[in-house]
């Protein structure tokens, strides 16, 4: 119900070729303009004006983009709003979105830009109840998302952590409140040894999200090879079909694209690039730079090799970028005569797992889909269980939490009174709740005469 | 039996406002509807009970010391009479953050109580009228007097329930049980059948209080002594802090032992909360002595404070034993504790019941949503605690008076004062048990100070006339020397000389490798504005209380700004009204519950809606969209 401002992916989930991030609230020219590095500041851009440049975060470039500012109240909102036009595929969308919200946004809920369009007096009263039937909706989707699609391990886990937090603010506040019955002196170490664990817990959870966006959303992956290594092949073997061959959109670069494909059980989402194709070189027109941009935030990396040659030093860059990721090495073309054998690969790359292909007569996939599934579905994920996040905004509950934590280890280092520590864990607290569908409500003050004994 | 027909007459003495009930919520209900001008009548049972404090001894304490400094800064008495009676005074939690500093001073009882009724005897437009109202008297959902045990009716336009405890109170310890209010005073027996049939929905609450025992009984060497501050802080914002550094008074700490614990554990089936002669819901913040036995029974000890009833009295009170145990039990559970050895009971530790309300049936102007003109305050609302009844009889004695001056009622809100937070929570929220203020309450805490009282509320207090013009002069002065100073630290550079390094060094501060701002340096954590006086040498002399307000905005900056913007959503979803005659059921999409707890409680706003338990935030939003239609 706030009036923050609230970003989503506004477009289908599909493998368009394009996507828009949208943006709406007082603050969304702000927020855009702290990832959006163009000519000229959207703050300062004129309304229903589109821009080019590029969305930027911490690690570098995500996509070139158009941007359309919108300014109140001549929007569909009717609040300032930013469109950010992306290449298409869920992945790049996906970061752009996450940066937007790292830069100030809220997740969006369901149906809420129709909401506020309402409320901002944007749509005439017949609509009404259409809308209340988009906010009804809310409450289903609340439950679905909070409730059933949170089984077991996961709502217990959070559950536990929401308990250590409130137990310990409890413990503070009833310090506070009856100071002369109950001591909070020093309780700072003891709360920063609760507070690390927590993190860790959370820490793991966020990891937990990322499995579960892999399970609901398909395994980011980036094929690189050199030159006709049978990339291309490759991806046509995965998909079982010819692909149709996706043309730019006019005065716009069209560079990434996204296939789907099944793999057994898994779906990958194959970060292609047609540019890659056209000259058919990755290294050398694209550059190391920008083949370690995708390596770096893909789930997994396939690295093609043509066995019937010898590597050279372009396969040195390769091997050094892919080190530390989730890679499998293909030797391909193994049903011509092979110079590169799997011991030869092994070799140099440690540990990553070689497997010889013949994309021509589609030897090895079934290899290569238990590898993968291996790689991504061992310890205890599995795929009966629905124990994962899945869902962005929980995602981003659980990083809010994570940050307020860092944020109470950040005030006991700095020897604060205990009072601020509260402060911090409450908004942790909350932002768990948020997940588990629970508000804070009376519980700290039923948990403080729960569990300590008050004066008087 | 009440009056007989015969008896029935009608006072012609032209009252406005009559407020039943002279404890501390009465007291300052009366002094504020008479001050804006009204002909206002006090009912007490006893005019000897006047501003009478029938537990602990004492003013403030966490979250109360905040009440007591916003009543002060809204024009209230309370803070200016404990000034004048206090016999001890500490300021908790000094070692936390400014939030948390509370204030609590001892009262001598008996001189409180004289002093207050000294200022309301002096008041212009006050009488005080001792006798038992039974009746209040309506016309059409209006209030239009009252009616008393002799047969008497008193005509008026507003009415101030403020009967504490005393609504068919009863006295219970062991099986022994006396139909009276505290301290054996006469219990108010009508009433409750008379708003009844108002329809006014009534609890019944529990709350207890310990024995009293004489001092000279009492072996203070196996105790430890607890002294006052050595610079004692006054509550009133009009008080001069000189005035207030008095010789103080001592109370006293010790423990209960297994002994004690066995004793009572030993006794249990002869409590009446355990056998079921209480029906009341108990306060789980203060409970009985029995009641921490069995619900933390790994403690083996728990602290008793013996604190002074007065000076001139040989009473004392011993904190942290209430208890409803027969009385040969209360002997000796209390001769189990050191330095209680040979203590001599004088009064009995006893629980109380009364009736009360279910406050929900107000509006956050403390008048009753469904007869205009009834008000009510303090424990009658199911409030606990002489702070609280205070600042509830202060609100309710103001909109009482504006609803005569064709007003609308002044609302604190929840971002404005603990006054705010405390009648939020008690028209809001479904209560079980008397409530009592903290500061985990207030979700905006670090802006709720109370060393900032006056800065949040006396411009209220001037606005509503209980200020007079120069106090509020002074406050517009403050504020501006506050301001102004910020505006100066915030821009004063400082170097990297010796002078200042060695300053730095003598805190354990890190040196400075480049110039930067005194903001800056006062934001570290082990300094602070007053310790960097000597490197600041533009500095202008200035006020305590405005150097305080200095240091804690700039060194609590981030946090403030924080809460600051917290606060700006918070307002605008209480902005939103809701219309006092919406129509729930006919909001289709709004769940079951969520409309009968609408129903019920009919919230002012949709920030007050979002805050009923068993109400949505997809409610808040149908409910948003209904209203935009």
């Amino acid at each position: 119900m706030k009036k923050d401002t609230i970003a989503a992916i506004s477009t289908g989930m599909t493998n368009s070729g394009i996507g828009i991030v949208r943006i709406s609230g007082d603050e969304a020219f702000d927020i855009a303009d702290r990832i959006y590095k163009g000519k000229s500041r959207i703050a300062e851009s004129e309304s229903h004006t589109i821009h080019y440049g590029h969305i930027v975060d911490g690690s570098g470039t995500i996509d070139e983009v158009l941007v359309m500012v919108m300014k109140s109240p001549r929007t569909f909102t009717g609040e300032d709003t930013v469109e950010i036009n992306c290449h298409g595929g869920t992945f790049v969308l996906k970061r752009v979105l996450e940066a937007v919200l790292r830069s100030g946004a809220r997740a969006a809920e369901p149906g809420e830009f129709t909401k506020r369009a309402f409320l901002n007096g944007k749509m005439d009263l017949s609509q009404a109840e259409a809308v209340i039937d988009v906010i009804n909706s809310e409450n289903e989707y609340a439950l679905q998302s909070s409730i059933s699609q949170l089984k077991g391990n996961i709502k217990n886990k959070i559950n536990n952590i929401r308990n250590k937090i409130i137990y310990h603010t409890a413990f503070i506040e009833s310090a506070l409140d009856d100071p002369e019955h109950i001591s909070v002196d020093g309780y700072g170490e003891t709360l920063r040894s609760a507070a690390r664990e927590i993190i860790e817990e959370l820490e793991d959870l966020i990891r937990s999200a990322d499995n579960g966006r892999v399970m609901k959303e398909g395994i980011n992956t980036v094929i690189v090879g050199k030159p006709n290594a049978g990339k291309s092949s490759l991806l046509n073997v995965l998909s079982g079909h010819e692909r149709a061959i996706v043309t730019d959109i006019e005065g716009t670069t069209r560079d990434i694209l996204e296939e789907q494909v099944k793999l057994g059980e898994l779906s990958l989402n194959v970060i292609d690039t047609a540019g890659i194709r056209r000259t058919d070189d990755v290294i050398e027109k694209i550059g190391v730079d920008k083949a370690q941009e995708y390596a770096k935030n893909a789930d997994l990396i396939i690295y093609v090799v043509d066995a019937s040659k010898e590597l050279d030093e372009n396969d040195e860059k390769i091997l050094r970028l892919i080190t530390d990721k989730n890679t499998i090495i293909l030797l391909n073309k193994s049903d011509l005569d092979t110079v590169i054998t799997a011991d030869i690969m092994k070799e140099k790359a440690g540990d990553i797992p070689v497997i010889s292909v013949s994309a021509k007569e589609e030897q090895g996939i079934r290899e290569l889909e238990e590898t993968v599934k291996e790689m991504f579905l061992k310890g205890e994920i599995s795929f009966n269980d629905q124990i994962y996040i899945t869902n962005i905004r929980q995602k981003n509950a659980l990083s809010d939490a994570l940050e307020s934590m860092k944020k109470v280890i950040q005030s006991i280092d700095d020897g604060m009174p205990e009072d601020f520590y509260s402060i911090d864990l409450m908004d942790a607290y909350e932002s768990l709740g948020s997940i588990t569908g629970e508000s804070v409500g009376e519980d700290l003050i039923n948990e403080i005469f729960s569990k300590f004994c008050m004066g008087k | 039996m009440k009056y007989s027909v015969n008896s029935v007459w009608e006072n012609k003495d032209g009252y406005d406002v009559a407020v039943i009930g002279a404890g501390h919520a009465g007291c300052e209900a009366a002094l504020a509807a008479a001050r804006l001008g009204f002909q206002t009548v006090m009912f007490t049972v006893s005019v000897d009970s006047i501003a009478l404090m029938p537990c602990n001894p004492n003013i403030g304490g966490t979250s109360k010391g905040h009440l007591v400094r916003e009543i002060d800064a809204l024009g209230g008495e309370m803070g200016k009479v404990i000034d004048r009676t206090f016999i001890q005074s500490k300021m908790l939690n000094k070692s936390k953050g400014p939030a948390v500093h509370s204030l609590r001073a001892q009262a001598d009882k008996a001189d409180y109580s004289r002093a207050m009724r000294q200022v309301l005897e002096n008041q212009e437009r006050l009488d005080i009228r001792q006798m038992e109202v039974t009746d209040i008297l309506t016309e059409d959902g209006h209030v239009t007097g009252v009616q008393t045990y002799s047969g008497a009716i008193y005509r008026c336009r507003a009415v101030i329930l403020c009967t504490g405890t005393y609504l068919k109170a009863r006295c219970i310890y062991g099986d022994v049980s006396t139909y009276t209010g505290p301290n054996g005073l006469q219990s108010a027996d009508h009433l409750t059948d008379s708003l009844k049939s108002l329809g006014i929905k009534m609890y019944r609450f529990k709350t207890g209080t310990p024995a009293r025992i004489d001092r000279n009984s009492i072996d203070f060497s196996k105790m430890e002594e607890q002294k006052g501050d050595e610079r004692v802080v006054p509550f009133s914002f009009t008080t001069d802090p000189e005035d207030v550094q008095i010789d103080q008074v001592s109370c006293w700490l010790t423990y209960t032992n297994e002994k004690t614990h066995e004793i009572i554990r030993n006794n249990l089936d002869r409590s009446p909360l355990f056998s079921g002669a209480i029906e009341g819901t108990g306060p789980r913040y203060c409970p009985s002595i029995e009641d921490k036995v069995v619900k933390f029974p790994d403690k083996n000890r728990h602290q008793v404070f013996i604190e002074p009833e007065g000076i001139h009295t040989t009473e004392m009170y011993v904190g942290g034993m209430s208890s409803s145990l027969p009385e040969d039990v209360q002997y000796a559970m209390y001769r189990s504790v050191p330095g209680l050895e040979h203590a001599k009971i004088v009064r009995n530790a006893y629980a109380i019941e009364y009736d009360c309300i279910d406050a929900r049936q107000l509006k956050s102007t403390l008048e009753f949503k469904n007869i205009d003109g009834l008000f009510s305050g303090g424990q009658f609302n199911g409030s606990s605690g002489y702070e609280e009844a205070a600042a509830q009889g202060l609100i309710a004695g103001i909109n009482a008076a504006r609803k005569l001056q064709g007003k609308d009622g002044i609302i604190i809100d929840r971002s404005q004062g603990y006054i705010g937070v405390l009648i939020d929570d008690l028209v809001t929220k479904e209560s079980h048990e008397p409530y009592r203020m903290m500061t985990s309450r207030a979700e905006y805490r670090l802006l709720l100070r109370q060393d900032n009282a006056d800065l949040r509320l006396t411009k209220i207090g001037y606005e509503v006339g209980l200020i007079d013009e120069e106090r509020y002069q002074r406050l517009l002065r403050k504020e501006k020397m506050i301001e102004e100073e910020i505006e100066r630290v915030e821009h004063t550079n400082i170097g990297t000389s010796e002078k200042v390094q060695n300053l730095l060094g003598s805190f354990g501060s890190t040196p400075l490798n480049s110039g930067t701002t005194l903001a800056e340096l006062i934001r570290r954590p082990e300094l602070s504005y007053e310790k960097l006086a000597d490197i600041d040498e533009n500095r202008p002399e200035l006020p305590y209380d405005v150097e305080e307000q200095v240091n804690i905005n700039i060194k609590y900056d981030g946090y403030i700004k924080r809460q600051m913007r917290q606060v700006e959503q918070f307002k605008k979803l209480e902005n939103k009204k809701i219309p006092e005659d919406i129509n729930y059921d006919e909001i289709q999409s709004l769940r079951i519950e969520a409309k009968q707890k609408l129903n019920a409680i009919r919230p002012a706003s949709i920030g007050q809606a979002s805050r009923i338990s068993g109400v949505s935030p997809a409610d808040v939003s149908v409910l948003l969209v209904y209203l935009k239609q």
